[in-house]
């Protein structure tokens, strides 16, 4: 079997039981990492939730020694993941007292307590490479993912708290979206603005502990951020925001997992955010609403109108187009001939363009302060804002030069 | 336990009003916050009256908005007392509507002009339900009296500075409270949005409301507000504008920082 027929059955969860159990607990780890990403990307904390998924490999690695030297298995998930949680919630306090309390900014306290919790993390990890009992093969998987060995236990717990962290994106949505928005404002109509972050920065600890196994603390910042702004291309409202997040944050996740159990040797969190990559990039270009391609056609698009009405006001008082653009559409449009000069469509185009200037100035003259007039672009046509009776009534009020 | 004499709870609302209307709606004694070791508001006493339209008035880092940030615990206080109708602020949160200055968020924030102002009624939509066709009709008609209806699906991205202000003021009008305090409601806006938040002010004035606004140009103090009360750090003058807003009173305040001209034509406009 090749590669990718062991990725389509992994992707439709025929490749065993727990290569399934895996990939249906990643996929749901995703949602939750999407959901509650969206809201540490509109408070703007994603470098605070980098720092945190970084303050948990020494939480790891003393749970770990913990636990071997009561004489148990040092690689008992719920262990290591409580141990995780206390660090990285000692590491998320210390960022936030450093940047209350002394003068230094957020950004240093984040790079502080990023290397420095990452670094205790990885000399303790040493020591334990030295320690006889425990059985500590594979506990360097917590950096970058691995799901090969997972248990059926651990997905089952994995999902679990993943549904947990699901519920409360969907229960603290309101409150958590308010204070992203205006914190100030928020706080005056009695929401207790530090708890609301504080359960913000929650569910990104939830996510980066329950993450840990399949995703690696190294790379689960990735899930939490890629996956918002990926959906940020997609829509202008906070409530579809989160929930194309965790769509994608899910798809990713689920994908990038069923593709890491096809391939044997490939480390599942790597694959799983470059997933959330390609779904990004693709956003980037094709979304229609703010992706490159789409922006770029409207400012051709754009761009073009503003020539055309230009060359046809110039056409109407006759005077002498250079602009090469303008130039090309006029004859494109077939409103001038090969040597410049204007075709019949051409002096009727220009005819009513000139009209419509005419009557957008009396307009503009006669009602000032009319916010209706306020439209006025250069482009919009006036019939467009305006009644066919107020444009007629209009027409009569217009000076008539060729009579006069 | 008979209930508290001052207080009728309304079952409908679920939210505490105050019966004694007499009561002040705003009153602060002994204000001060500081940042750092340097007091930005010192010991600053007010009185809002009821159904009163009042500026505060100062040069640029005075303290005004301080003050403001102050009396509603958004900076906490070094020293004072506040107290809205006769309360702390958390029992009379409804009857107090805020609008900070535009400048202070991120305009590019994914909502729509109907979803920010659907945030006035957070405490009517509560924590965990949707809001329903009632709330958004209400909202509707915040935009309404503002002017800005037509606007209510756009991105709040695309508004002009005066259209964001007008939003502001809409979802303030949506918590339908009895205070409004403004931060520089004015600044930055154009002629049309200034005449439509004037009128919404005064409308909200003579329909029994409280107004209180930073305000920054003294050249309109007096034909929009009835009190003003001058700040620069230390209070220097407070009562009707024509007590309070004298030239006097501004060349205390803003010391040899307004123009002889300026002065001038203040006396004139009080004239």
């Amino acid at each position: 079997m090749t590669t990718a027929d062991l990725f389509l059955d992994a992707l439709s969860l025929r490749a065993g039981y727990n290569s399934a159990l895996v990939t249906v607990g990643a996929g749901l780890l995703g949602v939750a990492a999407g959901g509650a990403g969206a809201f540490v990307f509109l408070r703007k904390r994603a470098l605070v939730s980098d720092a945190i998924t970084h303050a948990t490999l020494p939480g790891v690695a003393l749970a770990f020694i913990v636990m071997a030297a009561l004489g148990g298995d040092g690689r008992w998930l719920p262990g290591l993941i409580f141990g995780s949680a206390v660090s990285a919630a000692i590491g998320l306090i210390v960022v936030e007292w450093i940047a209350a309390r002394t003068r230094l900014g957020e950004d240093a306290a984040i790079g502080a307590v990023l290397s420095v919790f990452f670094g205790l993390g990885i000399v303790l990890l040493t020591v334990i490479q030295t320690m006889s009992q425990g059985k500590q093969a594979g506990l360097d998987g917590f950096l970058l993912g691995s799901t090969s060995g997972m248990l059926a236990g651990e997905a089952v717990l994995i999902a679990a708290a993943g549904g947990v962290a699901v519920a409360l994106v969907v229960a603290l949505r309101r409150p958590m979206t308010m204070v992203a928005f205006d914190p100030e404002h928020a706080a005056t109509v009695g929401i207790d603005v530090r708890r609301t972050d504080l359960a913000m920065m929650g569910l990104a600890l939830i996510v980066t502990v329950i993450g840990l196994k399949i995703v690696g603390l190294i790379l689960i910042v990735a899930l939490l951020i890629i996956p918002p702004v990926t959906a940020r291309f997609w829509t202008d409202r906070v409530d579809r925001l989160i929930l194309i997040s965790a769509g994608a944050g899910g798809l990713a996740s689920y994908s990038g997992a069923a593709f890491s159990a096809a391939a044997r040797d490939v480390p599942t969190g790597p694959v799983i955010v470059l997933f959330a990559f390609a779904l990004f990039v693709l956003s980037l270009a094709l979304s229609p609403l703010r992706g490159v391609l789409a922006s770029a056609l409207r400012h051709r698009r754009f761009q073009h109108r503003v020539h055309l009405r230009q060359g046809l006001l110039a056409m109407a008082r006759g005077e002498a187009i250079y602009d090469r653009l303008t130039l090309r559409i006029l004859r494109r449009r077939g409103l001038i001939r090969r040597d410049g000069v204007a075709t019949r469509e051409g002096r009727g185009a220009a005819g009513r363009a000139q009209l419509d200037e005419t009557r957008w100035a009396t307009a503009r003259r006669l009602r000032a302060d009319d916010p209706v007039l306020e439209r006025y672009d250069g482009l919009t046509p006036i019939d467009d804002v305006l009644t066919s009776d107020q444009v007629e009534h209009l027409d009569s009020l217009l000076p008539k030069p060729e009579s006069t | 336990m008979s209930p508290d004499p001052q207080i009728e709870l309304v079952a409908d609302q679920g939210r505490t009003l105050t019966t004694d209307q007499s009561s002040c709606p705003l009153e602060v004694r002994g204000l001060t916050v500081s940042y750092g070791e340097k007091p930005a508001v010192f010991s600053v006493d007010a009185r809002f009256p009821s159904a009163s339209m009042t500026a505060i008035v100062g040069p640029n880092g005075a303290g005004k908005s301080t003050f403001l940030k102050g009396t509603l615990g958004i900076v906490p206080l070094l020293a004072g007392d506040v107290r809205f109708f006769g309360l702390p602020f958390k029992q009379v949160r409804a009857d107090v509507a805020y609008v900070p200055q535009r400048a202070s968020v991120d305009w590019d924030f994914p909502a729509r002009v109907i979803d920010v102002v659907i945030m006035g009624l957070y405490r009517e939509v509560g924590l965990f339900r949707f809001a329903g066709t009632r709330q958004s009709a209400r909202a509707m008609d915040c935009l309404d009296r503002v002017g800005m209806q037509d606007f209510a699906d756009r991105q709040i991205g695309q508004l002009s500075g005066g259209q964001q202000q007008r939003v502001f003021l809409a979802r303030a009008l949506a918590q339908d409270a009895e205070l409004y305090l403004l931060d520089e409601p004015f600044a930055g806006v154009d002629a049309a949005t200034e005449h439509a938040i004037v009128s919404v002010l005064k409308q909200l004035k003579a329909d029994g409301k409280t107004v209180v606004c930073v305000h920054h140009d003294l050249s309109t103090v007096i034909a929009y507000f009835d009190r003003a009360l001058l700040i620069n750090m230390r209070k220097q003058a407070e009562g009707s504008v024509a007590e309070a807003f004298t030239p006097e009173t501004l060349q205390a305040t803003y010391g040899g920082r307004l123009a002889e001209s300026q002065i001038d034509e203040l006396r004139l406009g009080l004239a």
